[in-house]
């Protein structure tokens, strides 16, 4: 680890104020960050503790709730408003990590977590995330866990958060404190795709701080279910997880959230199979055309060409088991 | 103690007669088989728990020296070359930092020797240490930092630049078994058997199977992390190490060092797992070689990368099993040959094919152990070396080959039953895998078991598969033991043996409290140090039998100097020592239990404080003269998820015949934890070794899988506790073969679920979608 400076934030605007100087990093719980300082990946000069910042989960006026961006994942994931309103982010969470890690990891760093990609986490190799074109050595070496979607010669990483998933699929928006004061952004915008600068990976501006997150009310909380795919039953990062929900009218699809992690450098909303979805008869048919609109642009490397199958395969009955759900349900 | 161990000590008050001094043809087997309500087989909880679980039993690196430095290490990342640069002035200039150490200021050192190139060799290579500018893996170290804190030694480690001029490293498989094969040599013999023409009864065999299996590299991850705390004495070198081998060790490191043995003081009285890994690498010898350069102690604590970068695992296997069989399930032809990864500075070709030697009677056999080279981090030993995935060919072959032939896999398992060590013609020692099988067949529901695929539970189908495990009894030379016991009735045994966590302390005092008549409280078994009598290895499973036939020939010894001690006076006068025997805190004639004197007594009255008895156990003739062997039927019931692939374990049953159980508790955490690293090895567990660079790519117990929790069923183990005549105690070690047969009961029992054979581990999901 590379000796830093620890400063503790005693608002939000102090905390941009010191996080926007060259070199300073926002620390959460720390469960991501700290590792990768200790593998001296990341090198802050200085370390702004947010953590004891934004704290609590709130209602908004419209019926939804606030979730500050230093509330733990193991605190959300208990929350009794969103087990009740948006099981699918409780799942999602528990999914992820262990009971100790979910302990300290707070929103705002679950957000921003980096890649697991082995060889951005090894000095010894080529990767472009941390020495700009340098070249990706993952591209043709072990790339199990790597993307399937938007990916680019220049990287083929997975944004490795269970949480975010579910977060795309519920519309979440993300408040952001900047150096030019507060804006909101979609979840599903806030990550970019590598392209040639796979060291960019969100739109925040230097010294932005992420301060909460904000559910919208929905229709899907009922007929809602995280599935996640992984190597083993526990404390694995997904090959494959959906994270979908379901609103019906009838036999047919009134409103459809669906998003994949683990296949792509970002959360991946499934724009293009909801839209093959809404407002269709619920057929296997329509569900596998719905997935196979989502997944026609996927391509797989030497390791992971099966992740397009398994993505396919959960999807489907992912929104048909909630399908059947629903008829019990009535 | 608990009641129940306070109950059988009440009731315990039969003498037992000494064991033989030998396991030979015609000789008696040991007296203690014949003793069922003593300690022998209680479920002791291990002695040393109460310490662990305070934190009060100390490991390697947690021994305080004054004036200690720690070290930090950094690894090459080509896998052939030299070192070109090596800029180390940032690093000297940190903070804290007492030394960087390279191959220009390292003191001169030998190469270790290889284990098994000689009786106490413990090196897991013969790679010059940091003496030169040679790379030969990727992950060698290549700089040593010493340090006030680690944490500085860390930073400063990460301030070294290294350049390197490339060499052409062997990195591809492909590539090294084009460059030649050599067959393997395993304990100074050719891994090659070729009896009565295996090809052609192969070929003109009415059912055949003909596959191939590959297993991959595996990567040591006990929870200790391999550690030392180091320092100099003068000439004399003090090691607190975790450690398997204290002996193998000290003689090592004095090779390595220039010294003789005797200046080496090893060790070693807790270790968090060593599986096989716990030997000497180079951490061990770099510690020692900068404390001598800085003149601290100096404590080495390798990273969780460190120890996949620096200490072998297991290697790559190619496997080929053929069987040919007569239409009544028969084998006429076994044949088990293969391929597997050393390098060029080790030697240890993963024998798969051991199993295959003695598993089933065959009218022709052919087995053989190719080894290629590769530039990589030396293999070693790890779990049932061989046993563990020779036992997934075999065992999935036999499984394939009784669906073919329509035959219950256990059943033409049975019909292959020898009656005799097939390859070598000896008789078993003690062989009871049929009855294991009933048993087992019994427990589990194995008659439920339907057609592959037939079974389905939602999304999810339901298989189960069996396999044989099996595993060798060893015992190797030079066994010996001290026996002092004091006038206060309390005994101590004192041998150069080891306890990684199994249970060993904990068995052997209750075997040491049985034979001498004392209750647990009474004896002290200290082990652990090379300055203790005996070099007892802990691996090969053999512990349990070589301390046992060590303390044996003490207690003879011990029982001669007593009754000369006893005299004329006592009522025990004219008894030799197969005449009497331990109780009560005494001897005792053996059929007059009234003719006793205590221990104390006889001390006192020959005014004596304490009396030590030490002697060498018998050679390990029992080896020549039977096959021996442990077994087990393994159970296995998984689901498999139509969806995804997944698959679960539901549950897990193994039925042992490794003679009589000392510990019941102990060897029944043996098993299960065996057949939980099992369970790894069938469905996760896989280094990621990166063939352009020979880098390992996950080295971290996140991306390295190994069981959780939720992986693991109950797994129900049994035993047969059939002793064994001819073995100390009538036991066979127990340590090793829980994992083996696990991988193929959990592929057969993959096969059974979805129809589908997987052939190269791990099973996962993507080869059942």
């Amino acid at each position: 680890m590379t000796p830093f400076d620890y400063q503790r934030a005693a608002d939000a605007a102090g905390a941009v104020a010191a996080g926007v100087r060259g070199g300073a990093k926002y620390l959460g719980g720390g469960t991501n960050l700290v590792d990768l300082m200790r593998e001296t990946i990341e090198r802050p000069d200085c370390l702004v503790d947010v953590s004891c910042l934004s704290g609590g989960i709130d209602e908004t006026p419209d019926g939804g709730l606030q979730i500050g961006a230093g509330v733990t994942n193991a605190a959300v994931a208990a929350d009794r408003r969103v087990r009740e309103r948006y099981p699918l982010l409780a799942q999602a969470i528990l999914s992820g990590a262990s009971a100790q890690i979910r302990n300290m990891a707070t929103v705002g760093g679950n957000i921003l977590q980096r890649t697991r990609c082995g060889y951005f986490y090894d000095d010894a190799a080529r990767c472009n995330k941390r020495r700009p074109g340098d070249g990706c050595d993952a591209v043709d070496g072990f790339n199990r866990n790597h993307a399937i979607l938007g990916a680019s010669p220049a990287c083929v990483a997975t944004h490795p958060s269970d949480m975010c998933v579910a977060l795309a699929a519920l519309d979440a928006m993300v408040t952001v404190e900047g150096p030019a004061g507060p804006r909101q952004v979609p979840l599903i915008g806030l990550h970019r795709l590598p392209g040639d600068t796979p060291q960019i990976e969100t739109v925040l501006e230097p010294g932005a701080l992420i301060t909460a997150v904000t559910l919208p009310p929905n229709g899907i909380s009922a007929r809602s279910r995280y599935r996640k795919v992984r190597d083993r039953s526990s404390y694995a990062f997904a090959l494959v997880s959906v994270a979908a929900g379901l609103e019906m009218e009838g036999d047919t699809v009134k409103d459809v959230r669906l998003a994949l992690g683990g296949v792509a450098h970002k959360p991946w909303r499934a724009l293009a199979a909801e839209a093959a979805l809404r407002g269709r008869l619920l057929t296997d048919a329509a569900l596998q055309g719905a997935a196979e609109a989502e997944l026609s642009p996927a391509r797989g490397l030497r390791d992971n060409v099966f992740k397009i199958d398994l993505a396919r395969r959960v999807i489907v009955d992912s929104l048909s088991s909630l399908a059947q759900a629903r008829e019990i349900v009535r | 103690m608990s009641l129940v161990q306070d109950t059988l000590q009440a009731v315990m008050k039969k003498a037992i007669a000494l064991a033989p001094d030998g396991f030979i043809p015609g000789g008696h087997p040991d007296p203690l088989i014949h003793h069922k309500h003593g300690l022998i087989g209680a479920p002791v909880s291990r002695i040393d728990g109460p310490l662990k679980v305070s934190g009060k039993a100390a490991f390697a690196a947690e021994f305080p020296v004054d004036g200690m430095a720690y070290a930090a290490l950094k690894y090459s990342s080509i896998p052939r070359g030299r070192i070109a640069e090596l800029d180390t002035r940032a690093a000297e200039a940190a903070p804290g930092v007492v030394l960087v150490m390279t191959h220009k200021n390292a003191p001169r050192l030998q190469p270790m020797p290889p284990f098994m190139s000689q009786p106490k060799a413990a090196g897991g290579d013969d790679v010059p240490v940091m003496q030169d500018d040679q790379v030969h893996w990727n992950g060698q170290p290549v700089a040593l930092v010493l340090a006030e804190t680690q944490e500085q030694a860390d930073h400063a480690r990460s301030l070294i630049r290294v350049a390197y001029e490339a060499g052409h490293g062997v990195t591809a498989l492909a590539e090294a078994k084009a460059n030649g094969s050599e067959p393997g040599l395993f304990q100074g013999e050719p891994l090659k058997l070729d009896l009565n023409d295996a090809e052609d009864k192969l070929a003109a065999a009415p059912h055949k199977v003909d596959v191939r299996y590959t297993t991959p590299r595996h990567s040591h991850n006990p929870i200790e992390l391999h550690a030392a705390t180091v320092y100099w004495e003068g000439d004399a070198l003090r090691v607190h190490d975790a450690t398997q081998a204290v002996d193998h060790a000290a003689w090592t490191l004095a090779q390595v060092f220039g010294l003789r043995e005797e200046q080496v003081h090893v060790t070693s009285p807790y270790v968090g797992g060593g599986f096989g890994s716990k030997t000497l690498w180079q951490h061990q010898i770099l510690a020692a070689a900068a404390s001598r350069l800085a003149g601290r102690p100096v404590r080495i604590m390798l990273s969780r990368e460190g120890v996949y970068r620096i200490v072998g695992g297991r290697t790559i296997t190619e496997q080929r099993v053929a069987i040919g069989a007569q239409d009544d399930g028969t084998f006429d032809a076994l044949i088990h040959t293969g391929t597997v990864a050393m390098t060029p500075h080790n030697n240890m070709p993963e024998p798969f094919i051991l199993p295959a030697r003695s598993a089933y009677a065959s009218r022709s056999f052919l087995l053989d152990v190719e080894t290629v080279k590769l530039n990589m981090v030396a293999n070693t030993f790890m779990r049932a070396p061989g046993e563990s995935v020779g036992t997934f060919g075999l065992e999935c072959a036999v499984d394939e080959l009784a669906h073919a032939m329509n035959i219950d896999p256990i059943e033409l398992r049975i019909r292959n039953e020898p009656e005799k060590d097939p390859t070598t013609g000896l008789p078993f020692s003690s062989r009871l895998i049929v009855e294991a099988w009933r048993r087992g067949a019994e427990r589990f529901g194995w008659s439920k078991r339907g057609a592959p695929g037939a079974r389905r539970e939602g999304e999810w189908l339901v298989g189960l598969g069996c396999a044989t495990a099996t595993y060798p009894y060893y015992r190797m030379p030079g066994g010996a033991a001290r026996i002092t016991l004091t006038r206060d009735g309390r005994a101590t045994i004192s041998i150069s043996a080891h306890e990684m966590g199994m249970g060993t302390s904990t068995a052997q005092t209750q075997v040491a409290a049985e034979r001498l008549g004392l209750t647990m409280e009474q004896v002290t078994f200290a082990y652990g140090d090379n300055t203790l009598p005996g070099v007892v290895l802990a691996g090969g499973s053999q512990q349990t039998a070589a301390i046992g036939a060590a303390v044996s020939a003490a207690q003879r010894q011990l029982f001669e100097t007593l009754l000369q001690l006893a005299g004329n006076d006592s009522p025990l006068a004219g008894l030799k020592p197969d005449e009497v025997g331990g109780s009560d805190g005494g001897l005792g004639k053996l059929d007059e239990p009234q003719i006793f004197e205590s221990y104390a007594s006889i001390l006192q009255r020959a005014q004596r404080e304490s009396v030590t008895a030490e002697a060498e156990a018998p050679p390990p003739l029992e080896l020549q003269h039977w096959s021996m062997h442990s077994h087990g039927a393994m159970f296995c019931e998984v689901r498999v998820s139509t969806v995804t692939g997944e698959v679960r374990v539901n549950r897990f049953l193994g039925v042992f015949d490794c003679g009589r159980i000392i510990n019941a508790k102990t060897a029944r955490s043996q098993f299960r934890g065996g057949i939980v690293m099992g369970l790894g090895l069938a469905l996760m567990e896989e280094t990621q070794f990166d063939e352009r660079s020979g880098r390992i790519m996950n080295p971290s117990l996140a991306e390295y899988h190994v069981p959780v929790h939720l992986d693991v069923p109950e797994i129900d183990a049994i035993w047969l506790d059939e002793p064994d005549p001819h073995t100390p105690m009538g036991a066979r070690g127990v340590g090793e073969i829980g994992i083996t047969g696990v991988g193929a009961a959990v592929a057969n029992a993959v096969f059974n679920a979805t129809g589908k054979r997987v052939r190269d581990l791990p099973i996962t999901l993507d080869k059942l979608l």
